[in-house]
């Protein structure tokens, strides 16, 4: 039974909030919406949940109106990114008020709250109230609610983003055995992290203002980015996106002496391109062009280096933790046969060679 | 700015526990002046007590404080001449930009001219300078954040800056810049700064050092590198870096290290007596190799997570599991069956969880 969502459109003071949003919802898969704050995730989820009015658009779900069916009667489960539960019940009350409310046996619910529990790892949590729980642990009690209840759709609306980074690593890896355990239901995830939707999705849909821009695999998505904006959003750090000129297989970019050439842009007609490199393709070097350090931030076991070439900012990504000091005159090294080629309206025309094949028909 | 040093420094918030219940374990650090200094562990691992006990909001149950060698111990937080700047902005909602950085220096009596040319180039720094005749309650959570930072750098005779949890309420599109605005000034200004977060990793961009805390211990101090490179304990291993460092454990049978039988050569010699020896290798530097060699092991696939410009794949090796970071070029091994090559000088020794030094 999917979910179809089809030209679903909210404005709010003129400004969209979803756009043209068309999709479609498998059960049994994991589908992550990936986009900064603001792009309309929530927005979709709430809307999707019947918490939300859209101005125009529908909503099917196994050929029924899923707009006119009241909120109730959604069979859909949602997971808030600010953890909610109820203070005054222990966990145990938690998990089962839900299962109350829709008049299931004593055995029953005893039976589907500890198997939720079990699931998400707080079997001997039972008796413990919220507030005697870590942050983390009542994320997991939010979750085994709304597992519990086994509804056919299940909304996860940036359940890791107030937790720290250790417990948002382990979480990542309990939900992916998590999910891949859920039969048919269909779960929607949004975040904010590539490697949090590349890592847990089935299906990875890239929203920005509203829009979805583009819907696959993972490794279709991060390898064949439609457009520069893509590009940005599903890498972290965004790629590298710049202005410059292909002529012959060269490449030419604004304010490098350097020309670079790039075989597989070899036929590509000559003309003002964009594009793109991701920091992991772009090095320091001995020889090279030459910018200045403005930054250095570290994320996990990398460190990323902001560099300025001229005007255009450049994000250098090396693996480990390494020491760079803000003001330092550094040379790049571009990889030329890892460049991605945009055309001036950021629609993507060439990915490198070890990507996915070529764009088809452009 | 002042040298701050913690001589002998412990305390309980329960009278009379014993001292493996105290907050903060009996400690000694220096923080030198004009350097940066990340306190970060887990909730409930003193870094908050440590720095209330330098701001003067808590007294400690023993040892004394030291500004520029002077004891501070007894002195309430007024007269400690510090900075603070906590989750919350604090700002005064009536002044105006300008007033609001002004006002400490008014309050110190300095002469018009001279706070005149100290708010400007302290709001030039912060960016503020255009909005200098506005409103501060009109402005957004991280400019206001901005504010609460630049009361504290007019003052040059401040001792230190001390910031807790800065970032909390700040939007996640506006941290990265001022996390950026807030290193480009310390970097200025070079103040003494002491900055608490529960994110190593926000921790590990800002400051110079880390001081990484836990049971009210402080576990290991070092540069970001240091700390990455050479964890002092398993739990540093685990708490810096993404994934975690790998430790595995080798047999030693009255001849040289093994996994699974094979022998593993290492840079480092231990007395023979140290009873269970785990290996730390990071995931950074585990490789997938085709070809056998030394320190090339055997191990088995069981699970590849893809994080986009890398994959992770998690490996079995003589029983134990194993994480290896590969770049996504490399592709994903064809067999299950693979050789994992573990580098001589980055396999560190591990005994009861803390790391011995090498010879």
């Amino acid at each position: 039974m999917n979910l179809s969502v089809t030209d679903l459109c909210l404005t709010v003071d003129g400004v969209d909030h979803l756009k043209n949003v068309t999709a479609t919802f498998r059960p049994g898969r994991l589908h992550t919406v990936i986009g900064r704050t603001m792009a309309g995730k929530t927005t979709l989820l709430r809307a999707l949940a019947g918490l939300q009015k859209v101005d125009s658009g529908s909503l099917t779900r196994a050929g029924a109106d899923f707009l006119k069916t009241p909120v109730w009667r959604r069979d859909t489960a949602m997971v808030y990114q600010q953890f909610i539960n109820y203070p005054h019940l222990n966990v145990f009350g938690n998990v089962a008020f839900p299962l109350k409310r829709a008049g299931l046996s004593r055995d029953e619910i005893q039976r589907r709250v500890r198997q939720s529990l079990a699931s998400v790892g707080l079997a001997d949590f039972e008796k413990r109230k919220p507030s005697q729980l870590s942050g983390g642990q009542q994320q997991r009690v939010a979750m085994a609610r709304a597992l519990a209840r086994g509804t056919g759709i299940l909304l996860l609306d940036e359940p890791l983003a107030n937790l720290d980074y250790k417990l948002r690593e382990q979480l990542r890896d309990e939900f992916k055995a998590l999910f891949s355990d859920q039969g048919d239901t269909i779960v929607i995830y949004t975040t904010t992290e590539p490697a949090e939707a590349m890592m847990l999705g089935d299906v990875v849909l890239v929203m920005h203002e509203g829009r979805i821009l583009q819907t696959g695999t993972p490794q279709e998505v991060f390898e064949r980015p439609a457009t520069t904006t893509v590009a940005s959003i599903i890498n972290d750090p965004p790629m590298n996106i710049f202005a410059g000129r292909l002529e012959g297989g060269q490449v030419t970019v604004a304010g490098f002496q350097a020309t670079h050439v790039s075989a597989h842009l070899a036929d590509q007609p000559d003309g003002a391109y964009q594009f793109g490199l991701r920091a992991t393709d772009v090095s320091l070097a001995s020889s090279g062009v030459e910018g200045e350090v403005t930054f250095v931030e570290i994320s996990g076991s990398e460190t990323f280096v902001h560099v300025v070439v001229g005007e255009t900012p450049f994000v250098v990504q090396i693996e480990g933790i390494h020491d760079v000091a803000l003001g330092d005159l550094v040379k790049l090294r571009l990889r030329p046969d890892r460049l991605f080629a945009f055309d001036e309206q950021g629609t993507l025309v060439r990915t490198p060679s070890y990507a996915l094949a070529s764009v088809e028909g452009c | 700015m002042a040298q701050l040093d913690i001589v002998d420094v412990g305390h309980a918030y329960a009278p009379g526990a014993e001292e493996e219940r105290w907050a903060l374990k009996p400690l000694n650090l220096t923080f030198e002046s004009g350097k940066t200094y990340a306190l970060v562990g887990p909730s409930g691992c003193g870094k908050t007590t440590l720095l209330n006990i330098l701001s003067g909001l808590v007294r400690p149950s023993q040892g004394r404080v030291l500004f520029d060698g002077v004891d501070v111990t007894a002195l309430p937080t007024k007269a400690r001449n510090i900075a603070q700047v906590f989750q919350f902005p604090v700002i005064y909602k009536s002044m105006t930009v300008y007033e609001n950085l002004a006002f400490p220096l008014q309050c110190r009596r300095w002469d018009k001219a001279r706070i005149d040319a100290k708010v400007r180039q302290v709001a030039e720094a912060l960016d503020l300078h255009d909005r200098l005749r506005q409103p501060a309650r009109g402005l957004t959570a991280d400019d206001k954040q901005l504010i609460s930072l630049g009361r504290g750098l007019v003052r040059d005779d401040v001792a230190a800056v001390l910031m807790d949890e800065p970032l909390t309420v700040i939007d996640p599109q506006l941290k990265h810049s001022l996390r950026r605005k807030i290193r480009e000034i310390t970097e200025q200004f070079r103040p003494t700064v002491i900055y608490v977060t529960h994110d190593q990793y926000e921790a590990m961009s800002f400051a110079q050092e880390l001081l990484v805390m836990k049971d009210g211990r402080a576990v290991q101090q070092g540069t970001p590198e240091q700390l990455f490179e050479a964890p002092s304990s398993t739990y540093v291993g685990y708490f810096i870096g993404s994934p975690a460092m790998n430790f595995l454990t080798v047999d030693r049978n009255d001849g040289p290290f093994a996994l699974g039988g094979q022998p593993l050569s290492v840079a480092w010699d231990i007395p023979q007596s140290t009873t269970e020896v785990q290996v730390g290798v990071r995931p950074e530097y585990v490789k997938i190799v085709t070809d056998p060699g030394p320190n090339t092991f055997p191990g088995r696939l069981r699970g590849v997570s893809d994080h986009g410009a890398q994959r992770v794949l998690e490996v079995e090796v003589a029983g134990q599991p194993v994480r290896a970071k590969t770049p996504r070029e490399e592709g994903v091994p064809v067999s299950e069956e693979v050789l994992v090559h573990l580098p001589r000088a980055r396999a560190l020794p591990y005994a009861d969880g803390k790391l011995i030094l090498r010879s």
